[in-house]
């Protein structure tokens, strides 16, 4: 049954890991940074199929705008190059300034909707934005938590 | 009945990053291991430069004009930059992946596998995505415990999984990957386009002066010249036609690396999936394209407390021996305020420094943590933190 946290706090405290999912990368556009909508089996006794996708899908267009290629990323290109690269040493980039966005928007979402549910997102880029690491915690407290997290390490055909 | 002595010990990420690359300047420099070809490319645009300044632009600047010095100097500005940043950035190096991530993916491999009979060996481990009508294979790295995203692969020299890997250059001292490319393809430009400024002005300068001073004076009152020449000479069939080809490769939006192996040659209607079939805009895309940052955060701390039990004189309360080697903490956040507890490690540019202390993700806590013990001055909490 699933255990209720109702803060970051709580969850620190009170909390042990279980396991962890890990979302892979969508390849189908290219190399751009694009993670699977594909809603694992691990979660889905912890959180609704809808607001999970819409995560996915919210850094989804995060990573698009940050990988635009356009008007803005050929002015930022051609000002670096025309100053040998010197101003990223005072300025900081497209992508690094919506990589702030998405850590706050992953912090946001945390604190809101997955620690309640006893899930935490870990943010991609530290783990080299290949995947999106969540892990599912269990109550310290129940007893009966032992035994439902080795089943949720089974395996789920991809 | 003993209390425990910290010490606390504050490294860096890069001290604990797996591959063979060396980093200088607490972590904002990342080389390959062998740097001797780098230096002497230095030394050789150095040295020639510093010859052309003492020889020729004398010279040049009273006889022709003295925008050639100032020019020549522009671009040598412009050369060691791009050098520097090409040999001293993060390529696109893949961090390796933890063992809660390579066992996940075991286990995939394990289900989409099967059951492999004994006395079989199994398939190999590859992954197929379509990438605009075309099936590209992920190839799975042992070393790195990761199926490699489209186009990365595995730089036997440094170690590591490079993403966008377009070779490892022995004169810049390191791969060539997705974030250094294009301050690669600049410096051959620009080293392209120093060296057939030089060699020019060598020329220019050697028949005004003997139209004075006769051929062989001129080279004796500038030594220096013929040097520069025999230099250039040969820099320049090496230098030009390398530019000549990533100029080629990156009008097609291709790595040298798929041109060796041949990955799009035509062969059984394969074609290359990212080209955007237009020169302009595959030029755009790899010279103009988005800034990523580094996936590697190297100037992240690690903070080791490592515990040392230390006996005291006078019996205190009864508690029990806190573990004498560093323990992992549980897997929850760290008791950090619920800003720094997040996974956000700003990712670090070139020279500037962003040293967060990010949320310890680490593998399941193998036993408690031991208490502190009530009056003890000492702390005796054993916290390893380890930010990944």
């Amino acid at each position: 049954m699933a255990t209720e946290f109702h803060n970051l706090q709580e969850l620190r405290r009170s909390a042990s890991l279980a396991t962890k999912v890990f979302i892979q990368r969508d390849y189908t556009e290219g190399t751009t940074c694009q993670f699977q909508t594909k809603f694992p089996a691990e979660l889905d006794s912890r959180i609704e199929r809808q607001l999970f996708e819409d995560t996915v899908k919210t850094l989804n267009n995060y990573y698009a705008e940050a990988e635009k290629i356009g008007g803005q990323s050929y002015l930022e290109g051609c000002l670096a190059c025309v100053t040998a690269y010197i101003i990223f040493m005072c300025m900081e980039t497209r992508y690094e300034k919506v990589l702030k966005k998405i850590s706050r928007y992953i912090q946001e979402q945390n604190e809101k909707m997955y620690a309640p549910r006893g899930l935490l997102i870990t943010d991609p880029i530290e783990r080299g934005m290949r995947v999106i690491e969540i892990s599912i915690f269990e109550d310290r407290g129940s007893s009966g938590s032992s035994s439902s997290s080795s089943s949720t390490s089974s395996s789920s055909g991809r | 009945m003993s209390a425990v002595k910290v010490s606390k010990k504050v490294l860096r990420k890069w001290e604990k990053l797996p591959g063979k690359n060396t980093f200088c300047c607490d972590g904002r420099v990342m080389m390959a291991r062998q740097k001797g070809v780098f230096y002497l490319t230095l030394f050789l645009i150095v040295g020639t430069c510093a010859l052309f300044f003492a020889f020729e632009c004398p010279y040049l600047a009273v006889h022709l004009s003295p925008a050639i010095p100032v020019f020549a100097i522009v671009l040598f500005f412009f050369v060691m930059a791009t050098l520097l940043r090409t040999s001293f950035s993060d390529p696109g190096v893949l961090p390796r992946a933890l063992p809660d991530e390579a066992t996940f993916i075991e286990m995939e491999i394990e289900a989409a596998n099967g059951n492999v009979p004994a006395g079989q060996r199994p398939p190999p481990r590859i992954r197929n995505v379509q990438i605009n009508n075309q099936i590209v294979k992920l190839k799975y790295c042992y070393t790195c415990k990761i199926f490699r995203p489209p186009r990365a692969s595995h730089c036997g020299i440094c170690d590591n999984c490079v993403e966008r890997f377009d070779h490892h250059c022995p004169w810049v001292g390191n791969c060539v990957g997705k974030r250094n490319y294009r301050y690669f393809y600049l410096f051959t430009l620009s080293l392209s386009l120093l060296t057939i400024y030089i060699f020019t002005f060598d020329i220019v300068h050697v028949v005004l002066r003997s139209v004075d001073s006769g051929f062989v004076n001129t080279l004796k009152d500038t030594p220096g010249t013929v040097l520069e020449v025999v230099v250039c000479f040969f820099t320049l069939w090496s230098v030009v036609g390398l530019t000549g080809f990533h100029t080629y490769l990156v009008s097609l939006n291709q790595t040298t690396n798929e041109d060796i192996k041949g990955s799009w040659s035509g062969k059984n209607r394969v074609q290359n999936p990212y080209s955007h079939r237009n020169i302009m805009k595959n030029c755009c895309e790899v010279l103009c394209g988005p800034m990523h940052p580094s996936a590697l955060d190297r100037r992240g701390e690690l903070i080791e407390l490592a515990l040392a039990p230390v006996p005291i004189p006078a019996s205190k309360n009864n508690k029990e021996n806190p573990q004498t080697t560093k323990t992992t903490a549980p897997l929850i956040p760290s008791e950090h305020t619920p800003d720094d507890v997040k996974s956000s490690i700003a990712p670090e540019t070139e020279g500037d420094v962003k040293e967060k202390l990010s949320p310890l993700e680490n593998k399941p806590p193998p036993s408690e943590l031991p208490t502190p013990p009530p009056a003890d001055p000492a702390e005796t909490t054993a916290v390893l933190e380890e930010a990944f």
